[in-house]
Formats: structure tokens, sequence, C-alpha cells
């Protein structure tokens, strides 16, 4: 146990407190257990006696207040997620998460770089890279153009280790394959680094949009510092059909890969059909923010009871 | 035999693919938030020594090796032959020095090894980290010349060289760790 490093963690949680107390932000805590999910492909929630599910993020309940009226809302809460185990991951770990009606993705990235300096005083200023350039930069390829035979040549060059059985065909596979092997090391070295403007395709829950170079791109913005995600934000998308065609696609996608389909969050639905105002909403991973902050090498550093590792 | 998911995979586990025995000497887990997680596994062949890279992802399985490892104490040497037997049922296993590798420098008659077994086969010997062996021929040093960071060859009683410092003589006992084959100190005489 470092006690040092739970102190900085105490430390580091009032001051964000205080940030988003003196900005108008309410916070808030909604509940752990949940009888609907937002599905996703890569996330597997865990599973209550009852049937429902320990939340794997704040967003579903938090965008319900939202859509309630609630204006600026932030939470500080934990997030499970199964089989989640490694030097950066635990199945359970903590989310801070915030919405600020009004803002789109440039207003949500400068309130991010905001906070992470009024936590890190001594970080620098954040560089904004987009997706394209990321991928230009690393592996000289246009991620949005490129045919799935050029990322596969692409891929073979800079030696990623190809996985046991991919489905090659889904080129959502491919960029993250080279992404995370490739790209996310060499992120928010010198300097923290919001990686923008994802393939509509990863858009997630954002909005999309169409960039200066006519590529459809997701809303969506990443900050890594330190060769580590730090943070996931998006421009909201707002209009429930889209999102309901979304998941039933993100559903089919787990069916086809022999995983269940999950419960459709018909209660965020129906928020958002009734209104859900334009917001931008981003999800922190606390406790790496806290691991770069105070210099630890894991995770399992800064928690408070520390998980055994194997 | 079983087989391990994804979820299970951790340092030290032994593997079968395409009938070798492998054994997980690096594991690091790599997820993207919104992305698929990647298992990035350094494998070492158990047989040829060599080390591959593999990368699976979540849900896929891997074979269990049909290794057993148990206590198994060094009998003698006849050649190219290490003979050992199994501790528990006298079971007796023959070697080659290729199969034994480098430890075969400090094998000593009744030293227990661990040793590792695929489908019944013996492929590898680990003797204790820290053995004592006496030295059986050290070159004489000038007298005076008492410094500790001159080394110099002395052999083994069980043939092997190693580097000692100088005032090490023939007929000392040594304390050597197995794992680097570097000296540790000068001890006394183990007691039968």
């Amino acid at each position: 146990m470092n006690f040092d490093f739970l102190r900085r963690r105490a430390e580091l949680l009032d001051r964000l407190r205080q940030f988003f107390c003196t900005r108008g932000f309410l916070e808030v805590e909604t509940p752990l257990v949940l009888p609907e999910v937002i599905p996703e492909l890569h996330i597997e929630p865990i599973r209550t006696a009852d049937g429902q599910f320990l939340q794997a993020s704040p967003e579903l309940a938090m965008k319900r207040l939202l859509a309630a009226g609630s204006g600026p809302i932030f939470q500080v809460t934990r997030s499970f997620r199964a089989g989640e185990c490694g030097p950066l991951h635990r199945p359970e770990f903590t989310i801070v998460e915030w919405y600020r009606p009004g803002d789109g993705m440039a207003a949500g990235i400068l309130l991010l770089e905001e906070l992470l300096h009024a936590l890190v005083p001594e970080a620098p200023r954040c560089a904004r890279t987009s997706y394209r350039q990321a991928f230009l930069r690393v592996l000289d390829i246009d991620p949005h153009s490129a045919t799935d035979a050029q990322l596969a040549t692409v891929s073979e060059e800079h030696a990623v280790a190809k996985p046991q059985a991919m489905d090659y065909a889904d080129r959502d596979e491919w960029l993250n394959l080279l992404l995370a092997t490739r790209i996310e090391p060499q992120l928010g070295i010198s300097e923290p680094e919001i990686l923008y403007h994802y393939p509509a395709s990863q858009a997630s829950l954002s909005a999309t949009t169409t960039d200066a170079h006519g590529a459809e791109v997701a809303e969506r913005f990443e900050l890594y510092w330190k060769g580590i995600e730090l943070a996931n934000g998006f421009h909201e998308l707002t209009d429930a059909a889209v999102l309901r065609e979304r998941l039933t696609h993100v559903n089919a996608a787990r069916v086809a890969d022999g995983r269940d389909a999950l419960p459709l969050p018909e209660s965020l639905l129906a928020a958002m059909e009734r209104g859900l105002p334009q917001s931008c909403g981003v999800a922190l991973g606390f406790d790496r923010l806290v691991m770069v902050a105070v210099g630890a090498k894991t995770i399992d550093d800064v928690l408070r009871l520390p998980q055994a590792m194997d | 035999m079983g087989t391990y998911n994804t979820s299970d995979f951790r340092k030290g586990l032994k593997v079968q693919i395409e009938g070798t025995p492998y054994v997980m000497v690096e594991m690091n887990f790599r997820k993207p938030g919104k992305g698929n997680a990647l298992y990035e596994c350094k494998l070492k062949n158990l047989l040829r020594g060599t080390v591959v890279d593999r990368t699976y992802r979540a849900g896929q399985v891997l074979e269990e090796a049909d290794v057993m490892e148990f206590t198994g104490q060094f009998l003698y040497r006849q050649g190219d032959k290490f003979v050992f037997m199994r501790s528990q049922d006298y079971e007796q296993y023959e070697l080659s020095q290729e199969q034994v590798g480098d430890v075969w420098r400090f094998l000593k008659e009744g030293m227990e090894c661990q040793m590792m077994v695929f489908n019944n086969l013996p492929i590898a010997v680990t003797p204790p980290n820290h053995v004592v062996l006496k030295v059986e021929y050290a070159e004489p040093t000038a007298r005076g010349n008492t410094a500790t960071n001159v080394q110099k060859p002395v052999k083994l009683e069980t043939g092997a060289e190693i580097g000692a410092p100088a005032f090490i003589n023939t007929g000392d006992w040594l304390r050597i760790d197995t794992r680097t084959g570097e000296y540790i100190e000068r001890t006394k005489e183990p007691e039968a």
C-alpha cells in the first residue's frame, strides 16, 4: 500500500469537485444496478443474480437526468466491466463523467483540457490530433480512405502480430488493431494529446459530421497522456432513431461473434424521443489520471484497496 | 486435456499449439475503451527454447499442455546421458546434455531438481537456485594478491569452469547461482 499515492488521489478528487462546482455543475449519484445497458460490442457488463446489470458506465442514467432538465451535471462513480484485467484495467474502476448542455465538440475538448490543468497544473498544453493525422504520422495511411487491402499491407509492414482468428473483413477491427498496437503507445508522449474525429463507424453514442476532406467522421474524442487513454468524449447524438439503429447493429454483431444480445436502453431511447439537449459529455478514467499524475506504474498502485494481481 | 480461455491467460501458463508445448513468459492485456481486447503474448517453446509473439482476441482458447512437473534426483552421468530418478516412485529418466542445457555444469550426484515432462518425455531440468560445489582445481595466486575484484577461472567438481575471486584455492567450497552461473561466496563444506 502506498499511502502517499492514496493521499494524492484524495487531493485530486477534492480539486476535481471544486472545479465542477465553481462552474455550476451539479454533482449527482445514479444507481449502480440497472435493468438495462447501452450494448457495446467490446464491453461485457457484469450481471447480478436477479438478471440486472452493474453499470459499465453512468451514461444511461446521466443522460436521462440531462433529458429531464438537470443542466450541467457530473458524477464520480464506480463502473464494472467483466474480464478487463491488466496494468491499466480493473473489472471495477472509477469513472468521472460529466455533461454540459449547449457544448459542441470544441467546447467539450476545451473543458476537458481545463480540468486536466486544474488537476495537474504542470501538464503542458494539449496537442490536438485528428484520427487521420495520427494514422498518417505513424503509419503513413489515411484511415478513412484506405482500402481493407491497404490496411492489411500496412499492418504487415509494421509487424503487427496478427491476432488468431480475426475477421479481416471488418475494417474497424483493422483500425482498432493498428491504433492499439502502433499508435496508442506513441500518443501524448511529450504533451497530453486529444485524438478526435474517429471514423463514423466508431461513433458509438456521438454525433457525426463531415470533415474538411469530405469524410464522414464521429464527433468523438479521446485524451491520451504518456501513451495511456485517459478520457473519452462525445458531442452527444440526440436522435433516438439513429441510436436505436446503431444499438441494434451492435447486438447483431455481438450475436455474430457468439455472444448474447443485450436489452436495449428503452428508458434512454424514450427520454431522447422527448428531447435530449445538445451537449458534450466526457468519461474520465479517474484511476488512470491519478496514475499519470503521481507517476504510478499500474492501476493497482492507486486503488484504495488493491485487488490481488496474479 | 483442458483448455484455457483468454481470461485465464497469465505468466507461467503452459499451453499446447499444434502439438508443441509452450510456456507463456509475458502477457500484456491491451484494450482501447471502445475496441476489442487484445492479449499480446510471448510464448516460449518448451522443446526448443525459442520465443514467439502471438496476439489473441477476447474469448479465444488455447489447449492446456500435457506437461507434468515433479521433483527428481540426479543419479549419475554416463557420457552424454544424464540419469534422473523421480523421487516419488523411483522411475528413471534419461536426458541428453542438450536437453539438460547449460545447467549440466552444476549437477551433482544426489541433487534434487525440478523436472518437466511432456507426453511422458523429459524436456527440462531446473536445479536449485543456489548450489554448493567443490573447487577441483584453482591456479595458485601470488601471495598478497587478495583483491576481490580480480576474477580467475576455477574448475569445479562437476567439470565446469566458472569465474571466481583470486583468493579461491583448490578444495574450497563455493556457493553458485545456477540461474546466472555466477559465483556468490566461499562457504563451508556442506554436511552430508
